[in-house]
């Protein structure tokens, strides 16, 4: 095992670079791929249908137990990411093609970029220090979730203006209003937060690993609900999902944003729209919900003393990875839950939540916390 | 390495910045702006202030040219069907001109401009943060209040007051 990590700190400083690049598009793409299947799984189940469940390929049907894979649906996924590659790509006449090629580029720029600046688990190291696992550390942490993935806009907005046609057109613009009015709550929410782990005397740090580290104990989301609440409503809005799915809401507006697009360019969109979603349910599980913490009060520290992990970063490793990710794939499920469940807004109501109920709320829980974190750390 | 970011980034954003304007499609002219304001952002990283960087990226790149973008494609400007310039926007566009090249060259002949200081204040977050609530206080208050300003112009000059109808 020690020869894997000499072998990879002895590689070019640029060849890591471009390893640990390939390994976010390795991971992201055929997670959106698996989403795509599991929200068809969840659906289906929600609905008391079997979901997909017949695609075979009759030369491997001969292998015992692949009826379970099956019945899962993995080659129904297998077939439409196959399809999404080799299918026609029709492009039409009327579009501006530069843009409109752009467009979906565009998306998966923020999407993979935020990635890099989450971490995602924890180790241990000889000084019995707890080190984030994550591709690239930033003291601006949150900040620069928040600023790349902000930026995600400018593919619905090009993708709607690039078409050309009324429904995409009135798609991009609903997601451009919608979106920067979500980013206000979404910011103001988060800033309790921040306000506590910055304790006096601090240096200051918008650092995701010293949230984390500031949630030994307990977490955020058990005493700060508010906040936690006005996030995840926020994201939702963030991340074009119902019931706020304005920008490609079928019944008015075909698919919005996306009706042009085909085949690959409309699946990059996609891959795009499930790591935000990925990155989002990331970002609320390690502000308001302990990260890799398994339990409140329980911190990964103590796990790794009774399980004689503190000598073992990589297992210990891969255990905060898999409770970080347990964690944000339970999120992935909240996400599907409430698109089966609740219907979609008028867009008068998203922009009526957004700006008089989330907003006001925001402030109101900032100011609140405010005062009250500065009256707990200024009593002693 | 550093050296060559320099150069890399500032000839995009100088470039870009120069084609947002020589642009006639206001579209493209936005996007443009978009990537200068990215090289900005990098020469900003070089400079070892991140935090600046990813500001400029959030409020500027993520909300000011989207809501830009927004008002262009609900205008429908379409190019050509307005002249570039008008006379007197070109007489404003050389004065402006002419001002800041006086400027830029009273600058360079008579100003003494103090030596750098020694010790630099490490730019941490807590560092802007005093300098911002102690030193600079007064000057963030009034740009604040400008700012305030300029929006309730914008929600006077966008309402369509109709006088008082009887019912």
């Amino acid at each position: 095992m020690t020869a894997v990590i000499e072998l990879w700190s002895g590689l070019h400083p640029l060849l890591q670079a471009v390893i640990k690049g390939l390994a976010v598009i390795g991971v992201m793409f055929p997670f959106g791929g698996a989403c795509s299947l599991i929200e068809r799984k969840v659906s289906a189940w929600m609905q008391g249908r079997p979901g997909p469940n017949r695609a075979l390929p009759f030369w491997v049907a001969w292998v015992p137990g692949i009826g379970l894979l099956q019945r899962l649906g993995v080659f129904h996924l297998m077939a439409d990411g196959g399809k999404m590659f080799f299918k026609e790509d029709p492009v039409p006449g009327h579009v501006n093609k530069f843009y409109f090629y752009l467009a979906p580029v565009v998306g998966m720029i923020p999407a993979l970029t935020t990635v890099t600046v989450v971490p995602f688990g924890a180790y241990l190291n000889e000084a019995g220090k707890m080190v984030p696992l994550v591709l690239a550390n930033l003291d601006v942490g949150i900040l620069a979730v928040f600023a790349v993935s902000s930026l995600g806009v400018y593919a619905l907005i090009l993708a709607g203006w690039a078409s050309n046609s009324k429904y995409p057109f009135l798609g991009g613009i609903r997601a451009s209003a919608q979106l920067i009015s979500y980013e206000l709550s979404m910011t103001l929410s988060v800033l309790p937060v921040f306000l506590w782990v910055n304790v006096p005397g601090g240096n200051g740090t918008l650092s995701l690993f010293d949230v984390v580290s500031a949630q030994n104990g307990a977490w955020f989301g058990l005493w700060m609900p508010l906040s936690a609440i006005v996030f995840l409503v926020a994201l939702f809005a963030e991340t074009n999902r119902l019931p706020f799915d304005m920008a490609e809401g079928e019944a008015d507006l075909v698919g919005g944003f996306h009706t042009e697009y085909g085949a690959m360019k409309w699946g990059l969109f996609f891959v795009a729209e499930y790591s935000h979603m990925l990155i989002g349910s990331g970002v609320f599980v390690l502000l308001f919900l302990g990260g890799w913490n398994p339990l409140p009060w329980v911190p990964l520290a103590d796990v790794a003393v009774w399980l004689h992990l503190t000598t073992q970063p990589i297992l210990l490793g891969l255990l905060s990875i898999g409770i970080f990710l347990g964690k944000a794939l339970f999120f992935i499920f909240l996400f599907m839950w409430v698109r089966w469940t609740v219907p979609r807004f008028r867009y008068d109501q998203v922009m009526k939540l957004g700006w008089q109920k989330l907003l006001p709320l925001a402030i109101a829980n900032l100011l609140f916390y405010a005062l009250l974190i500065a009256w707990i750390q200024t009593r002693n | 390495m550093s050296d060559t970011l320099f150069i890399i980034l500032s000839v995009l954003t100088v470039a870009t910045a120069l084609l947002v304007v020589l642009n006639k499609n206001a579209v493209n002219a936005a996007m443009f702006l978009l990537l200068s304001l990215v090289g900005l952002a990098g020469l900003f990283v070089l400079l070892d202030a991140p935090l600046l960087a990813f500001v400029l990226i959030l409020v500027y790149a993520g909300a000011v040219v989207a809501l830009f973008l927004f008002i262009i494609m609900l205008l429908d400007t379409t190019p050509g069907r307005f002249p570039a310039f008008k006379p007197m926007t070109i007489a404003a566009s050389v004065l402006g001109a002419a001002l800041l090249a006086l400027g830029i060259l009273s600058l360079s002949e008579r100003a003494v401009l103090p030596l750098p200081p020694k010790a630099v204040a490490v730019p941490t977050m807590k560092n802007y943060a005093e300098q911002l609530f102690t030193t600079y206080l007064l000057p963030v208050q009034v740009v604040g209040f400008m700012l305030l300003i300029a929006m309730l112009g914008v929600i006077v000059l966008s309402k369509k007051y109709t006088p008082e109808e009887t019912k």
